[in-house]
């Protein structure tokens, strides 16, 4: 039994080089990459060194402000590299790989024959709890919380956005294996939304809530979601996780080994051939790169190209990473750039372009801003892309001023900077919104916690 | 344009950083930018980004103001020979005589407009808002025409300065500077902004002929000469903007069709003015509470007021359901300052910056409902009370 959820606001973005559904294994890496500071607000507190024999689910570091949160080796191999930055900040772990892995054996366990806090500690020792995003601040969540709900959006509306279902294919049992799993460590429900147009096995699953979600980006946005189910107050905790990661759950339940294998999309006008890789969590990306992309001045985003990370050609695959889009940089300039009804290769929400005749019309956005920055004038816009219950200008505001009650008052707690990637995109003031709320969010923590 | 990018690159040195003209940076940056859109890329945040950016903003702004202008300049040689001079001419000759009437004030406000823009974002260091561009075609648009140029700049000077620039600059004013514009000239030079004479050009120095406005005359309790059509394609005396409403439905329409002006605002706002205006005919004590409805939205500066003014995204309400009020009440006290004052009998000025006075007022009671719920939420909250 579904339930429906009409979103009706937002605003597609349609761009050119969406990934075929054509799925390659990238050929193993030599070596593969750990990225502490994928996880914001996480000090890491080493368990390795270098020169260390690590098997794949050993525990790397773990999080100085709470050793339950510990993060797994990936592959198995030896610790090659451990790169620091400003203030001994830690930036990269490297792992030489081994040539085959061998994998720490943690058992198969049934999650649905064992206590909660028996689940909950096998989650821990397995290096999952990463996986755990919890709303309020978009942090990497507390195992010592019990969450009201945890909430899972099984598809992405974002450009270019990689599709999750198929993904998945074939990881089925394990995706309810996965769900299993939540129930245990939630006093709540657990729930899925699935997209409304679209039939998958999302649809017959079991312990999970169903929601058909219909409507224009952000309506995949799982923050949207909560704020039509279940809204969160001051003080409530919810935990959400990304479809691939509760696999990945599955998986080491069903198997007892932890395999942080995932599937990606490599997407975007720049792609030769934008199609879908499986690779290990950290594998290089720097060939299939460089074979795929020939333009050297574009841009490479971990991520969609609305929320996503810039990261170099010869990076590796982040630890959530489900998608690489890669555009071309704007770095050019524009005679009379601003005249009305010029340039209608730009996308833009208002009707200055003639374009906005043309709705299906796929783009090639590159990263140019489009502008400089300007005072807030225009109103009204934010709302037309921003579906929740909330006033994003006012909070935008209060956030700037660092004014924690009123923030409190127009619903931070229900908000994390994806949301407000859309505003991003479209203010005529080239607000950089996301950084804001970001910084805002960091504000709460320290403030409030 | 890559010579002209080239040329613009060589004489940018100077302005840069440890240049000697370092201290002038943002005047040329303010020219630069509007030749070439900046090569500047995103660094945080979305990597793509909309199209528009406020100076398209203001220029659609400024097109839709164009039909209005080039009739205005037309009315002005049209009331000038139909009434001081009596004979009759060609378009192009009216055409041509208001031209030259209205340029010098558009020249006058925008030099010394942007001249003010300029100083300020040099001294503070912030790049120069777009805003003025709008303005400073509006202020020359709402004055009559035989206005002194240097009255005019004073109003200028006056709005830009104390309107504006005192509260922090673009988006930041509490009031609509074309407006605070009019209102300081109306209120220190009472004798070139009010009254019959002003209006049609030269009539000041012409003595024995009425170039009274419609809603003069009708202050006066005198039935005016003028038909509805008149009215609707602006063949009336009045400020150079606001006669044509032809002209204004033309600009309406190009600001709601491009979504730049606020359709919710002019709605609310004609709704607010003909609910108003009906409630006065069922009294009918004079004239102007006779004055039917749709005389009344072709009178006067209502119509480009509502359509140009009360939609300035800063000095209105900011919130959807804000603007529905505010556009009703701008309405509703254009007509009762119209027939409860005589000595004003314009009331859309009064009466927007009235609103845009009483703006954060609403916003803050439309935003307080959504914190209200939101609290109740939380102590409703089953997990919370269980």
């Amino acid at each position: 039994m579904s339930k429906d959820i009409r979103i009706p606001k937002g605003l597609d973005i349609k761009l050119k080089g969406t990934a075929e559904k054509i799925l390659s294994d990238l050929p193993r890496s030599e070596v593969y990459t750990i990225f502490p500071t994928d996880f914001h607000g996480i000090t890491p507190k080493l368990l390795v060194k270098i020169g260390d024999k690590v098997q794949a689910g050993d525990a790397l570091f773990f999080s100085k402000t709470n050793e339950r949160v510990k993060f797994a080796s990936p592959v198995s191999g030896t610790i090659l590299d451990i790169l620091r930055g400003e203030k001994r900040r830690i930036l990269e772990i490297r792992i030489s790989a081994d040539a085959k892995d061998s994998f720490r054996e943690f058992g198969a366990k049934d999650p649905l024959k064992m206590s909660s806090d028996e689940v909950k500690s096998h989650v821990s020792e397995t290096g999952c709890f990463p996986y755990f995003i919890q709303r309020p601040y978009e942090i990497i969540v507390d195992p010592n919380d019990t969450p009201k709900a945890i909430f899972i959006s099984s598809f992405s509306t974002a450009p270019l956005a990689a599709h999750d279902a198929y993904a998945l294919s074939g990881q089925e049992l394990a995706f309810q294996t996965g769900i299993n799993v939540l129930t245990k460590l939630t006093s709540g429900k657990v729930h899925i939304s699935v997209c409304g147009t679209d039939n998958s096995f999302f649809d017959k699953l079991d312990n999970v809530e169903i929601y058909r979600v219909f409507g224009k980006h952000p309506a995949g946005n799982v923050g949207v979601q909560i704020n039509q189910i279940d809204p969160i107050n001051k003080g409530e905790r919810v935990w959400t996780i990304k479809p691939q990661d509760v696999a990945l759950i599955g998986r080491l339940f069903n198997t007892g080994k932890y395999d942080a294998t995932r599937v990606f999309a490599l997407a975007g006008s720049e792609v030769n051939k934008p199609q879908y890789y499986k690779a290990i969590q950290g594998a290089q990306l720097g060939k299939l790169l460089t074979t795929q992309v020939k333009n050297t001045n574009s841009r490479f985003i971990s991520g969609d190209v609305l929320t996503g990370k810039k990261i170099e050609k010869e990076s590796s695959l982040g630890f959530y990473t489900n998608l690489i889009s890669v555009i071309p940089e704007g770095n050019y300039y524009t005679f009379f750039g601003w005249m009305p009804f010029t340039q209608n290769q730009k996308l833009s929400l208002s009707r200055t372009f003639f374009n906005f005749l043309m709705p299906h019309k796929e783009y090639n956005l590159d990263t140019n801003l489009n502008g400089e920055e300007r005072a807030l004038v225009i109103t009204g816009e934010m709302e037309q892309v921003f579906p929740m219950d909330i006033f994003p200008m006012q909070l935008l505001k209060a956030a700037l001023a660092g004014d924690i009650d009123k923030m409190e008052n127009l619903g931070i707690y229900e908000v994390a900077p994806e949301d407000f990637g859309l505003i991003d995109f479209s203010n005529t003031s080239k607000l950089e919104a996301q950084e804001i709320i970001r910084e805002a969010l960091d504000i709460m923590i320290k403030e409030v916690g | 344009m890559q010579f002209l990018r080239n040329t613009v690159d060589k004489l940018k040195k100077p302005f840069l950083k440890g240049g000697k003209l370092e201290r002038y940076e943002k005047g040329f940056q303010a020219i630069e930018t509007f030749l070439f859109v900046p090569n500047h890329t995103t660094k945080h945040g979305a990597h793509v980004r909309d199209g528009i950016d406020l100076k398209r903003t203001m220029m659609i702004v400024v097109i839709a103001l164009v039909p209005a202008l080039l009739f205005g300049m037309y009315n002005i040689g049209y009331q000038h020979f139909s009434q001081v001079e009596g004979s009759d001419l060609s378009l192009i000759h009216l055409f041509g005589y208001g031209f030259w009437k209205v340029l010098p004030s558009i020249i006058v406000s925008y030099a010394v407009g942007l001249g003010i823009e300029f100083a300020f974002a040099i001294w503070r260091n912030h790049d120069v808002n777009e805003g003025y561009l709008v303005s400073g075609l509006l202020i020359p648009m709402i004055m009559p025409i035989d206005l002194p140029l240097w009255m005019l700049a004073i109003s200028v000077v006056f709005a830009v300065v104390i309107g504006k620039e005192v509260f922090g600059g673009t988006g930041m004013n509490i009031f609509n500077p074309a407006l605070l514009a009019r209102a300081f000239a109306f209120f220190s030079y009472p004798n070139f902004m009010s009254g019959d004479k002003v209006w049609v050009s030269d009539a000041m120095t012409t003595d024995g002929m009425s170039g009274a406005t419609v809603l003069g005359s009708l202050a006066q309790n005198i039935t005016p000469s003028y038909s509805t059509m008149d009215m609707f394609l602006g063949l009336i005396p009045g400020s150079v903007g606001e006669t044509s409403k032809l002209a204004i439905i033309i600009g309406a329409l190009i600001l709601i069709a491009t979504g730049i002006g606020s359709w919710k605002i002019m709605l609310s706002g004609v709704i607010g003015a003909v609910v108003t205006v009906f409630a006065f005919n069922a009294v009918g004590l004079n004239e102007l509470m006779n004055f039917s409805w749709y005389n009344h939205l072709m009178v006067g500066g209502f119509a480009f007021a509502i359509v140009f003014m009360a939609t300035d995204p800063v000095s209105a309400a900011q919130t959807e359901r804000g603007k529905w009020m505010y556009g009703f009440l701008v309405g509703f006290f254009t007509i009762m300052i119209r027939i409860f004052n005589p000595a004003y009998p314009e009331g859309a000025m009064l009466a927007i910056l009235l609103m845009n006075a009483v703006a954060p007022t609403i916003d803050y009671y439309v935003v307080n409902s959504n914190i209200v719920k939101r609290k109740k939420r939380m102590k409703t909250n089953p997990l919370k009370t269980a």
